[in-house]
């Protein structure tokens, strides 16, 4: 009884009107409401990254080869939540918990690196309200950081509530939806890293 | 359910699980965006003249399309989710284009 309960749970996300999964349809209706909130800001960065009239300017406060191996740890972690979603889809819970918990450590070097960089800029004196560079820059990056943040304890959450086999319907799906947000953080990181830090003033 | 919904459906489940995208092309693609990443970043360092801006937002296009289309799937997904997804994006784009070209950012 308990398993024909669990088989119509997993099918019945695409027994829609549109036979497609409603769940997944929202997560891509919010993930492009997202590029909307996230283009406002980064649109205000660009406008405001020349305006310093005192403080540290772009140029002379970024460390690159900081920020680049901070890049190459999202981008990696990207990498270890399909290998997650792949796992789940095969239905490996071992593979499946251990990328997962991989993708928040990774997460969270990231999240870790950004505060150590928001601690060494304020201490070169570039605080939240020094120019209007320094407003735009830190509200971006600090609303990326929190996205990133949401999604490490997103992770984690799945992996506690996984052990505990409290995971309702399609397991598969719900990694894949934690997955679709995880990795719309790393190609948000892929534009602002580009536009913010390798594009000079 | 109809007809239509059906073949919907049935089209769906053979988009999403015969893409064949194996946990090793998944490597793959992890390697070519690192690369990518590390071309990106010889650009702070090379001076690479005119190619300069160029280059560096096509690396960004490449990276963000690789990363959408194949960790996300919506390669092998549903075209709808596309949709949802460009239409958002496409939007943002514009609608920024445009405030940006009021405060005649590039001119500047």
């Amino acid at each position: 009884m308990a398993d024909v309960a669990v088989a119509h749970d997993q099918h019945a996300a695409h027994h829609t009107s549109s036979g497609l999964s409603n769940v997944k349809l929202a997560m891509w209706l919010f993930l492009g409401s997202e590029c909307l909130l996230f283009g406002g800001l980064i649109s205000t960065y660009m406008l405001y990254r020349g305006r310093v009239n005192e403080g540290p300017r772009p140029g002379q406060i970024f460390d690159i080869p900081f920020t680049s191996v901070s890049s190459f740890v999202l981008l990696m972690s990207s990498l270890t939540m399909v290998l997650a979603v792949s796992a789940a889809q095969r239905k490996d819970d071992r593979n499946m918990n251990l990328w997962l918990t991989a993708t928040a450590l990774l997460g969270a070097t990231f999240v870790g690196g950004q505060v150590y960089e928001f601690t060494a800029f304020y201490r070169e004196g570039l605080g939240f309200t020094t120019s209007l560079f320094s407003s735009s820059f830190y509200t971006l990056t600090g609303f990326h950081g929190v996205h990133v943040t949401i999604g490490v304890i997103m992770l984690m959450s799945l992996v506690g509530i996984n052990k505990r086999s409290k995971i309702h319907g399609d397991r598969a799906e719900v990694v894949e939806m934690v997955g679709l947000y995880w990795h719309f953080v790393d190609v948000v990181w892929i534009v602002i890293f580009t536009l913010v830090y390798l594009i000079p003033t | 359910m109809n007809t239509t919904t059906e073949h919907a459906t049935e089209h769906d489940h053979a988009d999403a699980h015969d893409h064949a995208m194996t946990d090793a092309k998944y490597i793959r693609i992890a390697l070519i965006l690192a690369a990518i990443t590390a071309l990106e970043v010889s650009t702070y360092y090379v001076d690479f003249g005119p190619l300069f801006l160029p280059s560096l937002l096509i690396m960004m296009v490449i990276k963000f399309v690789m990363v959408v289309s194949y960790f996300m799937h919506l390669k092998f997904d549903s075209k709808v989710f596309s949709l949802m997804f460009y239409t958002g994006l496409g939007l943002a784009i514009s609608v920024y284009a445009v405030a940006l070209a009021t405060f005649k950012f590039f001119i500047s």
